[in-house]
């Protein structure tokens, strides 16, 4: 018999980054009684190392923004397979969800007016990233942690999720372990909203920390949830490249937004070499234009350095590929050069980038005022996850919803920076709202022990592990790693993929076999022990979905089939838990209504 | 170009623990926390450690290296001595969890005691505010803290005396100057500050302001306006009689 602690609650979420806080805000404030549990102590998710803004079309500096142009860049940027009805609310609701962060005590950079400033940003047609200097995830998750403790929430700090409990079709709770002392417990909900970030772990080079395991995705196909776009990873074009122990730490989006330049290593400035037709209209067409339009000159283009993510990690992995790059193996990444242009470039950069400052001049002896930095691509964000309902945000299991980095659709196959931490406060909000009135009008849930006993020796057989092919769960861990970032990474072909999930079908095996030393309590060997389902479970996800898209969008760029297929830019990939194994299928796009498709004409132009 | 370091790892419990040695392959541009995690992975899997960011963003990684606290994943091997062992110990303030872990709930519990933003009507109709960026400059500052809890860990207030019931320390002080320097803010902590955060019992050491890792003037930017407040209300009795005569008790 599995021992544990119970826990009641009406609503259920489990993470405490930005969507976690704010469905838990949301749902407490519905009247329900919520519990909200991390792996992290509070305030410490990755929403905390978001750097650059959070998106919303709130027009403070130029007026010609609205929610229409948010909505139009999104599904361009997503290359139109988003979820249209996310990326429809997700531009009309960001402006109040923003405003509504300041009026609960988060201080962001303000206009010469004394609005909330907001900055350029790659595919945002206009200056839109709310900002504090570069650490905007810090105030926004500070906010929200610092008003959400007197909400009458109850918070369980680093306890982790291992397992979602049904009662029947319904999801009934959930079932965890805590950190320090290594016991299980139970939490039974009405309603349940995963907000547990993704999956960057499964990758060697990323942006991403230890808890993104993919635990979310993992449990909710495990509980019959379909995953959805999961081909989709964005690869971020600007991570640190050296020294090597720092590999994959990421460099904002935001140096470029204040004029930084990528070059290779001849001084060349390669962005201008490779425009993509669809964004040409929108692009400068020389030096001197780019750099009027970071100064804020409205009738100036972007510079192509801020093209979408996917196309400037491409060019990038282009020139290192043909011997262009830097000598770490990345490609150069100036900021310093603005001095030719602005009396004092040195305080401004302190200014506007102080984290970047410090972190280059910490990490790597760099001052990034004076020369510029080696970048190259990292592991950064899943746009794939939980498939959910675009206005209330449940997945196909009844009760159970999913918000933020978790849950797929609004970003569809590449997100634009930004738009993540807009995600989590308007989905997160709405996640919260949904679960508190589901758990409103659905009775209580029973449990069925059996699925604890199960949930629970799992979790413990590795402490029992004694065959003699008994392996660290760290070696699995690692080859994954290494295995996913070569065979399934930024450039895709079908051959490597097969090998990736033969890969995984073995490390699958050899995972039944990881032995862990110690006891239960604190003991990281045996935390990675569970992840490592979470992981694996991730990886042949991506793999599977990506090995079905047979053409290159977005994110996902398949060297055997280098061009969009119209064909299947209709359908997103989705998968599911079936007694045979992962079943993966093809399901058409819902038709967009008129009036959004000519919201997207207009905009075109 | 690798070389090897030795490691003096603190490992135990709340029952009592001792150093251990280890080994680690040393690389160009490693942390400490690249060193533990290497052993971690390595020599002893059930370590316990705290990591998130691995970028100064986060504060989860406080500890004391060779008896100096500092957060492990901005700490460089190449500014360290590593002819002689390094020694990695969890920060002595808090009571210990296992290895380099601590239980710093208590930080959590006193910032819940501490009255929350509470903003004046908003000035535009669309429920806004105008501030202008040259008066939030300065709490700014106070808002980049990463919760590290470092400099609760040196303050002789906290680590010495383990006045934890009655002073909230130079984090939540930083924390609570945020809030009173806030220009939208109305609520007013300053009889709080006195009477149930301690604010007295800080006698200007500045330990605090020293080790943080994001070189926050706490002392000097936080603590000593906010004391200068407190005694402006409460022992300035210029200041008493104008309130009682004009009744105004607002900052
Ligand atoms: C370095 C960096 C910079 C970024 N910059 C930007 C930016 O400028 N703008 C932008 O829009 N986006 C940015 N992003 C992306 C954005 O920060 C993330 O996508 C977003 O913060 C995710 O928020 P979330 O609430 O979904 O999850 P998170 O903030 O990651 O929170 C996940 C939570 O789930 C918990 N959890 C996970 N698994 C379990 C489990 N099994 N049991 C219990 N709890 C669990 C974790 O402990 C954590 O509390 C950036 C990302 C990174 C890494
Ligand atoms: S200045 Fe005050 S708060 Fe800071 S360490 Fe000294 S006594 Fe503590
Ligand atoms: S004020 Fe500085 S030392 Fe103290 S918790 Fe914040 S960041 Fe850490
Ligand atoms: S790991 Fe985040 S501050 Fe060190």
């Amino acid at each position: 018999m599995v021992q544990y602690d119970t826990h009641e609650h009406d609503v259920l979420v489990i993470g405490a980054g930005g969507a976690g806080l704010r469905a838990a805000i949301e749902a407490s404030a519905q009247g329900a009684k919520v519990g909200l549990v991390c792996k992290s102590l509070l305030g410490k998710a990755h929403t905390v190392m978001a750097e650059g803004g959070v998106a919303a079309a709130l027009a403070n500096v130029d007026d010609r923004d609205n929610w229409k142009v948010h909505f139009a860049d999104t599904m361009r940027g997503g290359q139109y397979v988003n979820n249209w009805r996310m990326a429809e609310l997700h531009a009309k609701e960001a402006p109040d969800r923003v405003r509504e962060l300041e009026a609960w005590g988060a201080v962001f950079d303000r206009t010469k007016d004394g609005r909330i400033l907001q900055r350029n940003f790659g595919g945002h047609r206009y200056p839109r990233l709310a900002h504090v200097g570069d650490r905007t995830g810090l105030e926004m998750i500070r906010t929200l942690q610092d008003y959400g403790i007197h909400k009458g929430i109850d918070v369980f700090m680093e306890f982790t999720i291992i397992g979602l409990i049904k009662d029947g079709a319904r999801v009934a709770g959930a079932f965890a372990y805590d950190r320090e002392r290594g016991l299980f417990h139970l939490f039974t909900a009405r309603a349940v909203v995963i907000a547990t970030g993704g999956i960057g772990r499964a990758y060697k080079i990323t942006s991403n920390s230890w808890e993104y395991t993919g635990d979310g995705q993992a449990m909710a196909y495990d509980a019959g949830a379909d995953l959805m776009d999961m081909e989709f990873v964005q690869f971020h074009p600007t991570g640190m490249v050296w020294p090597l122990s720092v590999a994959g730490i990421l460099v904002t989006e935001g140096v470029r937004g204040e004029g930084g330049i990528l070059k290779n290593k001849d001084g060349h400035r390669f962005m201008f070499d490779d425009i993509p037709e669809n964004y040409r209209q929108q692009t400068a067409d020389n030096e001197e234009e780019g750099w009027r339009y970071c100064q804020g000159d409205k009738n100036a283009r972007r510079p192509p350095e801020l093209l979408t993510r996917d196309h400037v990690a491409r060019c990038i992995v282009r020139e290192i590929k043909e011997g262009r790059g830097s000598p770490h193996g990345g490609v150069f990444l100036d900021i310093a050069w603005i001095k030719k242009k602005i009396p004092n470039a040195e305080e401004h950069i302190k200014r506007k980038l102080p984290s970047m400052y410090h972190q280059f001049l910490k990490l790597a002896d760099i001052d990034i005022t004076k020369v510029p930095m080696e970048v190259g691509p990292t592991t950064h964000y899943m746009m794939g996850g939980i498939r959910v309902d675009g206005d209330s945000q449940m997945s196909t299991v009844p009760g159970l919803f999913a918000a933020g980095e978790s849950a797929a659709g609004l970003h569809g196959a590449n997100r634009l920076g930004g738009n993540s931490l807009s995600d989590l406060l308007v989905f997160g909000k709405r996640a919260g709202e949904y679960a508190a009135k589901f758990a409103k009008e659905n009775g209580p849930v029973a449990v069925d022990q059996r699925q604890i006993e199960e949930l629970g020796r799992r979790a413990l057989a590795p402490f029992e592990e004694n065959s003699g092919n008994h392996e660290s769960p760290y070696q699995i861990q690692k080859e994954l790693q290494t295995r996913m970032q070569e065979l399934v990474g930024i450039v895709r072909r079908e051959d490597e993929m097969n090998q990736a999930l033969e890969l995984i079908g073995e490390l699958k095996e050899r995972a039944k076999h990881v032995r862990v030393e110690g006891n239960r309590m604190y003991n990281a060997g045996w935390h990675l022990s569970i992840d490592l389902h979470n992981l694996l479970t991730v990886s042949e996800a991506i793999t599977r979905a990506a090995l079905v898209r047979k053409e290159s969008r977005g994110a996902h760029f398949r060297d055997d089939y280098p061009n969009k297929d119209n064909t299947l830019g209709g359908f997103n990939v989705v998968l599911r838990k079936s007694t045979e194994g992962m079943k993966v299928s093809m399901e058409p796009l819902r038709e967009m209504p008129a009036e959004l498709k000519q919201i997207i004409e207009e905009q075109q132009k | 170009m690798s070389s090897t370091a030795t490691f003096k790892i603190w490992r135990g419990d709340a029952n009592g623990g001792e150093f251990r040695d280890y080994q680690a392959r040393v690389d160009e541009g490693m942390v400490v926390l690249d060193a533990v995690h290497q052993i971690q992975a390595e020599q002893a899997p059930d370590m316990a450690v705290r990591w998130n960011c691995k970028a100064g963003k986060c504060g989860s990684c406080s500890s004391e290296i060779n008896g100096m606290p500092k957060l492990m994943c901005m700490t460089r091997l190449s500014d360290l001595p590593l002819d002689q062992p390094v020694t990695v110990e969890p920060m002595h303030t808090f009571p210990i969890i296992k290895d380099l872990v601590t239980d710093v709930a208590w930080n959590y519990r006193a910032k819940k005691m501490i009255k929350p933003f509470s903003p004046r009507p908003p000035d535009a109709p669309d429920g806004t505010w105008r501030v202008a960026q040259a008066d939030i400059e300065r709490i700014q500052e106070f808002r980049k803290c990463i919760e590290c809890f470092l400099c609760q860990n040196v303050c002789h207030v906290l680590r010495e005396h383990h006045l934890e019931d009655k002073f909230i320390g130079p984090r939540l002080l930083t924390f609570t100057a945020a809030l009173e320097m806030h220009p939208v803010d109305i609520e007013d902590r300053l009889y709080d500050l006195r009477k149930l955060d301690g604010i007295g019992y800080c006698n200007i050491t500045k330990c605090c302001t020293k080790v943080c890792p994001e070189e926050i003037h706490i002392t000097d930017n936080a603590i000593i306006p906010l004391k200068e407040r407190v005694v402006d209300r409460f022992f300035d009795p210029v200041t008493r009689l104008m309130r009682a005569i004009t009744g105004d008790g607002k900052k």
